[in-house]
């Protein structure tokens, strides 16, 4: 199929190859090697976007990552990718790209109306505006966010997968053009570890695009040879398709390759990017300069490129961006762009220079290719509006601030190329907190003082010299690599000579081009004019970061790359101010967007923050459990026997416990062991109660307070030995727990002899409870005396149950006879199976947290972080009796004060609703009145509420203020405008002497 | 001050946009004024704003050491709600709504203000309990509340996951309506506009190195432009709280962390309201422009700089795609970090100090953008009157001696 | 990503540690004779400095062990690691 604008020959494209591709459903072809761009301009479509705000057609800019205007939507479906710049997205067989912000049609954007009320739209109007009538704004809103935005997300999750990479290296090399890979060179032959990364998928930088010679051979032909050198030794690392997004603290960079982007889909066990976490000694920045655009009336219009990108196309990519050029500029760069465009056969009508006098040796030779070179002149307008058809090129006055001499002549042509200057590429320097100078010569800044181990060379730093940039590379690989401590053995490699080039003259810094009556456009993806920066610095808008914010220039997906120096210029001039002196804005990360997808890597879906599963997750599974997770584990709720609903599945399980026998998997309670001589000094300045007089082989509750005196976590602690202590946390605290230990122990208490150790994956717990626990105890246990008296509540024993080796805790949550079992981990499932089969004869039923919650809410039991929030202390839970008035303990002083002393504070009570079938939600609030109707102050909220069959009604516990004192009122429950009597009561339900759990 | 409208864009309009007047001046420093509010951010400037409006002192100057608005009112993720546990919070923070929803209006400025209300999911029965007990509490305090089942959170915000099988599964959310987002330079630099026009001076690039304190009263604060006096000086510089407290002789409870931010690239809208998710430290919203905007957690450590970092980056990118699964594809454009001066108990301090006529606004956490006007209102009441409001009395700093504290945090405590 | 030296273990990522706030705040001795403005500063008022922090830090998923830290808080940059117990440096 023909493609018009590709070239007889040249390019680094594989003629021998076609792909067929399609862009807003037109079929078209391209041949690897190509970017969806240079494949879009092959076949002569010039017309890739519209523009933000005013939907203007827009063509591409340039021919690389700083593409303001060629964002388009690429593949379908789950992967489908919004706002991919055409000029990275590398050509494959059955590639599909659509135009975006535009509809119905590229070429008929109903859109493009508001380009007719653009007087109306001019920087921040819409902070002038769709004010009245108030009411009206969210349909005004809906309207403007319907015109905003760019591309359109997918509709269906990604099917690719992408991974992470933790590296470390010596000397990491960002950029792979000349200076890049000289440095990488240099670097490697130390022996130095050396990772070089590329944003493009080939290394060579702008040698790719241009057509220099090195010691008389193609430059090209040198680079290959590098990398052949590179690619052999054992110690360098490339990465093509890999750009470097962010410069972190302490040397520590993102990079994100594009493993799989450039294929139809990821191969089977291929991640389609990987996120690059790299920990460099030494960073070598060879990031290379991007053109400015010029700033003229109309210089968005398709077919206006920077001149790099148009000599890009014709070298690199063989295609002709247009069939008849004119080129303009304010520096030597136009000049051999014209000489590549004219040899590639593009005619070149005319080369404008903005500086008086044209360089001589350049004009000499474009005179041999019959190419007219005016200078002192500028481009002023443009025709067309679909596209280039001609050009104003008009006489500038001395100062350049305006147009003699008329309106000038017009020029035909269908392209136009741009030179402003060169930005260095400083946005990973500027991260990394490098301070940048403004350089005269360059109107531009340039690199100034490093904070971090880093170096910046060739374009980056403002040098554009072949012979010069490649010294400076190698200087900087070689002397990175001594400052990471390797040095070279031996003579360095040979340093290539570029072929002699014109002397440069000095370039003409002009930010903004008289004359013409369109709009100059500096930021082309946000639709940002020099008026619009001119208005905002009229308004009062003067700081960098006030303009910037007001108009939104350098605020799109290109980061303002070819944006931000002009935008300086500007704003410098309608202030009559230098640039250095309105400053610049803070370059943020990234340099180049990154996927989510990228950023998340593997940790989604199941691989999101592992649950932790107990040795007898699976038999619960089996068995109908229904989950819910708890911390970071995964507990059985409850378990619904066929037709019962949640709550038949409950009552069933709790009135097992409290009539014959129910068994739960407790394995989760987090479990520190702690020793050494000092444990139970220890033990006693952390805990709330006395821990000096526990006997070996009792066991104590006790309650933690952080030192705001608010209830932090509770637990029983069983006394293995002298100094030996086994302590139970709640299952979401086990880490916080152990963490505050050691906390104390090492940083205030360094004197205290006493070692923590989690040891909570050690032991599988199988809790049993109920009347029954002890004839099932003694069927399991032959070598423990179980009888009241030798084994007596709030002890422990040693023994062998089922055969294992077992620790058995006499402790009890639900307020029933219990044992809890200890056994190693890896017995867990076995004593689990082993319990069930021996009672059976008592319908031994599993239960889950549900009916623990219930039964030990029947019990009056707190849970920490239910009927607690951080707020709350033992005094409000009417736990006086574990505070200790002799020894100080953590938190203790916090108790008297004058705040924390007050009677009134909210304080736990049981609640009885008037109504004994209804069960009020949990958080809800307590009134005084039956009026719940705002504003009502509250006096406390529900913390437990449920149903239970034991008692045959509904219970709640809460905290009411004073509620100590207010057992027998009667306060309202107030939810979802309703207030429920319910009548205060002490919060414990069932059994009020405790006899069960110690009989 | 020049009206904005319509009507004044088309005239402009005709004029080439030539007449449009300076939405504030650049004056220089008078030696004395009656008082002055350290810090230009949206709190300052909407208590300089007050101040002049409802309090008839005009002779204020904002003192502000960079641009204005350029600290955590350019860096927040806008979002904009007052459904607070505690009845001291809901109060602060609802009287600020309730400023925000004539904010455009008062201030003549499009602070585009958007109710597309705020939700906050719960993932597992202890936050929904926690969640649950807010909407009930708010009910009470007249702060409209309401929870959503998961099917209703999908109708609410369709590109939300709400499988069971999630590792964080959707249990529930509350949803409240009234709540949203807004333009956050806009909202400093409307309420700036409003203050010069009422007469104040707004006075960038001017930094306060140091407090004139004597006979234990303020009598003005030593600037890198000189030294001004007032007998009232406001302060209200989050980020820097501590470095001026330090200055003026004053310990505060408060530590200073990076609170990281991110948007994407700009697409068209797929996101209608705000999602919150505690568990996962992640929120996201969708700006006019088309950004997703999405807060994540803080970094654990003390620091002044503004840096973004990438590990707190990832784990809530890790839960946005997890939450959103359309967002895989799409790509972060800009991260950067706010620094929030926190408090023990994640409520501020707004009030009188030891120093006579010198005032501290400050601890706001990551909860201050949201609380700008009402903060604001409350402030240039304190100043002008030289007692706190009803609404701002709770917050003393005093609180943290007898343990009075409004702990808007505590909830956060996980057990079973 | 801070780069952390532990003493123990040598450099490690930031993820692998825990910030514990400021360094070298001593418990009073006999909380009970503190009115509660002094308990009140030892609980909650802390050095916030904007420069030079002394801090201190657990390498909790490593060695486990507590260790103080010169870091300044603007530059980020870590200018000394010392042992629990120790004075702080001068830096």
């Amino acid at each position: 199929m023909a493609q018009p604008f590709r070239t007889a020959e040249g390019g680094r494209i594989d003629r021998s190859r076609s792909l067929a591709f399609t862009f807003d459903g037109r079929e078209m072809r391209g041949h690897p090697g190509d970017t969806l761009a240079s494949a879009l301009l092959a076949n002569g479509n010039r017309l890739v976007g519209r523009s933000f705000k005013y939907h203007r057609p827009r063509g591409l800019l340039a021919a690389g990552g700083e593409e303001p205007n060629g964002l388009v939507r690429l593949r379908r479906g789950g992967r489908a990718e919004p706002n991919v710049r055409a000029t990275l997205a590398e050509l494959y067989d059955g590639l599909t790209a659509e135009s975006q912000n535009r509809w119905p049609s590229l070429n008929f954007d109903l859109g493009a109306v508001t380009g007719l009320a653009t007087p109306l739209f001019p920087a921040g109007f819409y902070y002038k505006t769709f004010m009245w009538p108030p009411a009206w704004w969210p349909a005004y809103e809906g309207v403007i966010r319907r015109m905003a935005g760019l591309g359109r997300a997918p509709a269906a999750a990604d099917p690719d997968r992408y991974d992470h990479r933790h590296d470390h290296c010596d000397v990491l090399v960002v950029g792979g053009g000349p200076a890049g890979l000289a440095a990488a060179q240099w670097a490697a032959r130390t022996g130095a570890r050396v990772i070089l990364a590329d944003e493009g998928s080939e290394f060579g930088g702008s040698l790719l695009s241009g057509n220099e010679s090195l010691d008389g051979k193609p430059a090209m032909a040198w680079a290959e040879r590098i990398l052949a050198e590179l690619a052999a030794a054992g110690n360098v690392h490339l990465l093509p398709r890999t750009t470097v997004s962010g410069y972190y603290d302490h040397n520590y960079l993102g990079m994100l390759e594009r493993v799989a982007d450039h294929l139809a889909e990821p191969a089977d066990n291929q991640p389609r990017q990987r996120l690059w976490k790299v920990r460099a000694g030494q960073v070598v920045l060879a990031t290379g300069a991007l053109e400015r655009p010029l700033v003229f009336a109309d210089n968005d219009r398709p077919g206006v490129m920077l001149a790099s990108a148009a000599q890009s196309y014709v070298n690199r990519y063989g295609v002709r961006p247009g069939d008849r050029a004119v080129l303009v500029g304010n520096n030597d760069s136009a000049y051999p762009a014209a000489l590549d465009l004219a040899a590639a056969g593009v005619r070149v009508a005319a080369l404008v220079d903005l500086r008086p006098e044209a360089h001589l040796d350049w004009l000499a030779r474009l005179d041999e290719q019959g190419i007219e070179v005016m200078a002192g002149r500028a481009v002023t307008g443009v025709e067309g509006r679909d596209g280039v058809r001609g050009v104003r090129i008009a006489k500038l006055s001395d100062d350049g601030k305006g147009i003699v001499g008329g309106v000038g002549r017009e020029v035909e042509c269908d392209l136009l190329c741009m030179s402003g200057g060169w930005t260095p590429s400083l946005h990973l320097f500027s991260q990394s907190g490098g301070k940048l100078l403004w350089d005269e010569g360059l109107a531009s800044f340039r690199p100034g003082e490093a904070v971090q181990a880093v170096r910046v060379v060739g374009a980056a730093a403002g040098r554009f010299d072949l012979t010069a940039c490649l010294a400076a590379g190698a200087e900087a690989g070689n002397a990175a690599a001594n400052d990471s401590g390797h040095r070279r053995r031996g003579r360095g490699p040979r340093r290539p000579t570029a072929e002699e080039m014109p002397p440069p003259l000095a370039a003409r810094p002009m930010f903004l081009i008289p004359g013409g009556r369109g709009k100059r456009f500096v930021d082309f993806q946000e639709d940002v004019t020099a008026a619009d920066l001119q208005l905002a610095v009229r308004e009062g808008y003067r700081s960098v970061e006030h303009v910037k914010r007001y108009t939104t220039a350098g605020m799109g997906t290109d980061q303002g790359r070819t944006t931000n120096v002009n935008a300086l210029g500007v704003v410098a001039q309608e202030l009559d101010v230098s640039v250095p002196e309105v400053g610049h804005t803070t370059f943020r990360p990234p340099f180049s967007p990154v996927t989510f997808g990228a950023l998340a890597g593997r940790q989604v879906g199941e691989l999101l923050d592992p649950l932790r599963r107990t040795p007898m997750h699976g038999w619960h599974q089996a068995n109908g459990a229904v989950f819910e997770p708890v911390g970071q584990w995964l507990r059985p709720y409850y378990y619904p026997a066929p037709g019962e609903d949640m709550q038949a599945a409950v009552n069933r399980e709790v009135k097992a416990a409290r009539h014959s026998l129910a068994v739960m998997d407790a394995t989760t309670l987090g479990k520190i062991d702690i020793q050494g001589p000092d444990a139970a000094e220890f033990l006693n300045r952390v805990y709330t109660n006395g821990w000096k007089a526990l006997k070996v082989g009792s066991c104590r509750y006790g309650l933690m307070l952080g030192e705001e005196g608010m209830v932090m976590d509770d637990g029983v602690t069983a006394r293995l030995g002298e100094g030996h202590f086994h302590m139970t946390t709640t299952t979401g605290n086990a880490a916080s727990v152990l963490a505050w230990l050691e906390n104390w122990s090492q940083t205030e208490w360094p004197e205290l002899r006493v070692y923590c150790n989690s040891c909570t994956e050690h032991w599988a717990v199988v809790s049993i409870s109920g009347p029954n626990a002890r004839k099932l105890m003694a069927e399991l246990c032959d070598d423990v005396d179980l009888s009241p008296e030798a084994f007596p509540f709030m002890t422990w024993r040693q023994g062998t149950v089922a055969g294992l080796p077992a620790r058995i805790f006499r402790v009890s949550f639900t307020g029933e006879l219990s044992y809890e079992i200890n056994v190693p981990a890896g017995c867990g499932l076995n004593l689990w199976q082993t319990v069930l089969a021996a009672g059976e004869k008592y319908g031994i039923t599993p239960f889950g947290t549900e009916a623990m919650h219930v039964l030990r809410a029947e019990v009056g039991f707190i849970i920490v972080g239910q009927e607690t929030d951080g707020t709350v202390t033992p005094l409000d839970l009417g736990m006086d009796w574990i505070v200790s008035r002799k020894k100080d303990f953590l938190g203790k002083r916090s108790l008297s004060r004058s705040d924390t002393a007050r009677d009134d504070r909210p304080q736990l009570v049981g609640l009885l609703t008037e109504d004994p079938n209804l069960r009020v939600p949990e958080g809800a609030q307590l009134i005084p009145g039956s009026d719940p109707r705002p504003p009502v102050a509250s006096q406390g909220h529900v913390t437990s509420s449920y149903e239970s069959p034991n008692l045959g009604r509904t219970f709640a516990m809460g905290l009411l203020q004073g509620g100590g004192e207010r057992h027998g009122e009667v306060v309202h429950v107030a939810f979802d405008g309703r207030a429920a009597p319910a009548t205060v009561t002490a919060p414990r339900f069932f059994d009020p002497e405790g006899s069960r759990a110690r009989g | 001050m020049a009206r904005y409208s319509i009507f004044a864009l088309a005239r402009n309009a005709l004029r080439r946009h030539r007449d449009w007047p300076l939405a504030w001046r650049s004056p220089e420093p008078k030696a004395a004024y009656d008082a002055i509010i350290v810090g230009g951010g949206g709190h300052g400037l909407a208590t300089a704003y007050y101040l002049a409006k409802r309090h008839g002192i005009t002779n204020v100057a904002v003192l502000e050491k960079g641009w204005i608005g350029g600290g955590n009112t350019g860096r927040n993720t806008t979002i904009v709600r007052s459904n607070y546990l505690h009845d001291e919070s809901a109060g602060i923070y609802d009287h600020a709504l309730k400023l925000w929803e004539g904010l455009s209006q008062e201030l003549n400025f499009n602070v585009m203000f958007s109710a597309r209300g705020v939700i906050n999911l719960a993932h597992d029965e202890h936050e929904a309990r926690e969640l649950r007990r807010r909407v009930f509490a708010n009910q009470l305090a007249g702060v409209d509340a309401e929870w959503l089942t998961p099917l209703q959170l999908k109708e609410f915000c369709p590109i939300l996951n709400v499988d069971p099988g999630m590792r964080y599964p959707v249990l529930g959310g509350a949803l409240q309506r009234r709540a949203g987002t807004a333009r956050h330079d806009a909202v400093a630099w409307g309420y700036a506009r409003g203050a010069d026009g009422r007469g104040v001076d707004i006075i960038q690039n001017c930094e306060v190195t140091g407090f004139d304190i004597r006979d234990g009263q303020v009598r003005g604060v030593r600037t890198t432009r000189g030294e001004i006096a007032a007998p009232k000086v406001g302060v209200v510089a989050a980020g820097h709280s501590s470095v001026l407290a330090e200055m003026a002789g004053l310990r505060l409870p408060i530590q200073s962390h990076p609170l990281q931010a991110l948007v994407s690239e700009p697409v068209k809208p797929v996101m209608p309201t705000v999602v919150m998710s505690n568990a996962v430290h992640a929120y996201m919203s969708q700006s006019d422009k088309g950004e997703l905007v999405i807060g994540a957690g803080i970094d654990s450590y003390n620091s002044y700089a503004q840096r973004g970092s990438l590990p707190v980056i990832e784990e809530t990118i890790q839960a946005v795609v997890e939450l959103f699964p359309i967002t895989s594809r799409l790509k972060m454009m800009r991260q950067w970090a706010g620094i929030v001066d926190v408090c023990p108990d994640a409520s501020p301090i707004i009030g009188l100090t030891p120093v006579e006529g010198l005032y501290f606004n400050c601890g706001w956490g990551t909860g201050g953008f949201k609380a700008t006007p009402g903060s604001g209102h409350v402030f240039a009441h304190t100043i002008a009157r030289d007692e706190p409001h009803a609404i701002n009395a709770p917050f003393t700093l005093d609180r943290f001696h007898s343990g009075t504290l409004v702990a808007e945090h505590g909830a956060a405590a996980v057990a079973h | 990503m801070l780069l952390i030296d532990c003493p123990w273990c040598g450099p490690r990522d930031e993820v692998e540690f825990s910030c514990g706030g400021e360094a070298h705040i001593v418990r009073p001795p006999e909380p009970a004779n503190l009115s509660d403005a002094e308990w009140g500063d030892y609980v909650f008022m802390r050095q916030n400095r904007k420069g030079v922090h002394y801090e201190r830090w657990c390498h909790g998923h490593g060695c486990g062990r507590w260790f103080n830290v010169a870091r300044d808080t603007v530059s980020h940059q870590v200018l000394a690691v010392y042992a629990m117990g120790e004075a702080p440096p001068e830096v």
